[in-house]
């Protein structure tokens, strides 16, 4: 496979092979994903190649995967669960806050979670209710968690594979929208990407532009456009949004003095809002426009027919960043 | 009723200690007999001990065992070494006979979390209290699948109250352990009581033990007051887990005597006559009736026991208070196997506040 064009979704499923060829103590579980290979079918193909005691398809329960989980990668097992749409998280994050997040701490270190949570995040792909979420910010807000969003194939593969490396509980949040959606060359040779760094996706003077997931994609091609308008776009793809790498950011925004923070979720208490305080805290006086958000509004993900209204969009983004280049 | 659902239910000794029945053959052994004595003794008085030391400030919030000891100490003789126990926030008598420290119960409801570091290694991979109720069951379940993915002879126990047993977690964990036969033996202590809601209207099935039938395995009732009934129904579970044969369910009757924990006051909701009458059951008594009847047990015997268990109980208590605070770093150095350079800021803040707090603690807070 290598060097052949792969999208996102292939990008899981290499990585997945990868870390269950590398290690046997890596497990994969969740609903459908055996036989089946998962909804999206990111786990294709990885029973035949690993067997039922390894690709374990579970009951339908949420909080019982997590759960398991738990159990599991207590006993020194490296469980990647998978819970089918992050619209069904919520029965699972108990688990996650109560538990994996905190089992190293309880214990000073006798037990430990290193487990890996897959999920489908976000709208964008005309799916049913409950199918569009992007709570990231809920995840992001636990103490001992890790919570990473790939936004490129070959971001998703070094991504997960140091996320299932990791000895810590990750939150791994897949943007449906950018599943199939531009696929890279990318060669399996199992290197891992940092999990605590920002990505500078390209290099900029005039504007920072920062985003995650799925809305890297509008922000790069409004990053094009301001080009063509003679206007240089730093854009950050942040990536791992606990922890968040401030140096990097703080730096960018110090260097253009203008910033504009893009995500899918909704505004208030998202990841942007802890992104602009904190530099607001850093680099105030660098600052020469207030920061802009372009996110959601605060209502839940529309049914399907006026979902495109809910997703930032690149004119959204060129609004913002006109806002903040013409600003005094 | 169904037939189907008609369980077992064992008992051996009535509340006076006299025998019911033909007892199995290891209840020959009054050796063994008197270590489970003594051990029920022993985690008695240093649960009293524990209450005290609450009462007079020494340890935060406690969770009373009174009354729960038989089914612990059975559970704790009968579990190997490999085995793994699940527990859930009563079970001082358990962890004891596993290798948990006095001391280190007491560090843990006093306010440390090094009491849940556990130094002996037989009780390594054993998971700390849980206080989020049911959520340990399905630990239990993920523990034996990694048991059964692996091929191991080991079981894991996993120990809640009936209050629990409403919970969708426990629902969820007996369901994933029937589907997949794990070797996980699940311990109801039915002690009637959740914080202050009655056993009657937790649930309208008339036993507990019958959900496990809703998720295809067995399940039984034994007297949980009464310790050979529950050693012999654990020893079965336990055998039958270990090879290979499915998890079961073991509902045990025993009646909390104390207070749900040092911040209740059970007096508000339940009867004085009530517990009047369930003290005439407990394990203790019921154990040193038969055990005297049997001519194996005398007070000087007795008292010779109380003053060993009084003086483990103190060392433990000299060695809890010896143990000091942890360092104000601590808290920081395993939220993550390694703190996060990222957050490297967060860290140094709070070990100024740490100093500023140390320099200047005295307006009382």
């Amino acid at each position: 496979m290598a060097n052949e064009k792969i999208s996102l979704l292939e990008a899981v499923n290499l990585a997945l092979h990868r870390a269950m060829h590398e290690d046997d103590n890596v497990v994969v579980l969740g609903e459908d994903i055996g036989v089946n290979g998962g909804v999206f079918r990111a786990t294709a193909g990885l029973r035949d190649a690993f067997g039922f005691k390894r690709v374990i398809d579970t009951p339908l329960a949420e909080t019982m995967i997590a759960g398991l989980a738990v159990g599991m990668a207590a006993q020194g097992l490296k469980p990647v669960m998978e819970i089918q749409f992050m619209g069904f998280i919520y029965p699972a994050l108990d688990q996650l806050v109560s538990h994996a997040s905190r089992m190293r701490n309880r214990t000073r270190g006798r037990l430990s979670c290193p487990l890996v949570l897959r999920t489908p995040m976000g709208a964008g792909i005309r799916a049913p209710e409950h199918h569009s979420e992007s709570t990231e910010a809920l995840f992001a807000h636990i103490p001992g968690l890790r919570v990473v969003i790939p936004s490129s194939p070959a971001r998703a593969y070094g991504l997960l594979l140091a996320a299932i490396d990791d000895p810590d509980p990750v939150i791994f949040l897949e943007p449906t929208r950018l599943y199939r959606m531009n696929p890279q060359a990318l060669a399996d040779d199992g290197k891992r990407l940092p999990l605590d760094s920002c990505f500078t996706l390209r290099e900029g003077s005039d504007l920072t532009l920062i985003s995650w997931g799925a809305s890297v994609h509008e922000t790069l091609q409004a990053a094009a456009r301001l080009s063509e308008q003679g206007v240089s776009a730093e854009v950050i793809d942040v990536a791992c949004v606990k922890p968040l790498d401030l140096d990097t950011l703080e730096a960018s925004v110090r260097k253009t003095g203008r910033c504009v923070i893009v995500h899918e979720a909704p505004k208030s208490c998202g990841v942007g809002a802890e992104i602009a305080a904190s530099l607001y805290e850093r680099a105030l006086l660098d600052l020469q426009a207030p920061i802009q958000r372009v996110t959601a509004a605060d209502i839940p993900p529309p049914l399907y027919r006026l979902e495109q209204l809910y997703i930032p969009s690149v004119e959204d983004i060129l609004a913002a960043s006109e806002t903040v280049l013409n600003y005094a | 009723m169904p037939d189907s659902l008609k369980l077992p239910y064992t008992r051996y000794l009535d509340p006076d200690g006299h025998l019911l029945g033909t007892l199995p053959a290891w209840a020959d052994d009054f050796e063994l007999l008197g270590r489970l004595y003594r051990q029920m003794v022993l985690t008695r008085l240093f649960d009293q001990k524990a209450v005290a030391m609450q009462r007079t400030g020494r340890i935060g919030t406690y969770a009373p065992t009174l009354g729960q000891e038989a089914m612990g100490v059975a559970i704790g003789s009968l579990m190997q070494p490999e085995d793994v126990l699940v527990p859930y926030y009563r079970d001082t008598a358990v962890q004891l006979m596993r290798g948990v420290k006095m001391e280190e119960i007491l560090l843990y409801w006093g306010g440390d979390e090094r009491g849940s570091a556990y130094a002996d290694p037989v009780v390594a991979q054993d998971f700390p209290l849980c206080v989020p109720i049911a959520t340990q069951a399905l630990h239990a379940c993920g523990v034996a699948t990694a048991m059964k993915i692996r091929g191991e002879h080991r079981v894991t126990v996993t120990t809640c109250g009936d209050g629990a047993t409403s919970k969708g977690d426990f629902l969820e964990a007996l369901n994933v352990a029937g589907a997949w036969q794990l070797p996980v033996v699940f311990v109801v202590n039915n002690n009637q009581w959740a914080i202050s809601v009655p056993r009657r209207i937790q649930c309208g099935a008339p036993t507990l033990a019958q959900k496990a039938i809703g998720a295809g395995f067995h399940g039984e009732q034994v007297d949980g007051n009464d310790v050979l009934a529950v050693y012999e129904r654990m020893q079965l579970a336990l055998e039958r887990a270990r090879q290979g044969k499915g998890p079961v369910l073991l509902e045990c009757l025993s009646y909390r005597l104390g207070d749900h924990t040092t911040a209740d006051d059970a007096t508000r909701y339940r009867s004085a006559e009530e517990v009047k009458q369930a003290w005439q059951e407990e394990p203790i008594k019921r154990l040193q009736a038969y055990l005297a009847a049997q001519g194996v047990w005398d007070e000087r015997r007795e008292q010779a026991l109380i003053a060993e268990c009084q003086a483990l109980v103190q060392q433990a208590v000299e060695a809890f208070e010896a143990a000091g605070n942890q360092a104000p770093e601590t808290v920081f150095d395993y939220v993550y196997a390694q703190w996060p350079a990222v957050l490297a800021e967060q860290r140094e803040l709070f070990l100024e506040r740490a100093a500023r707090s140390q320099g200047g603690n005295q307006d009382g807070q």
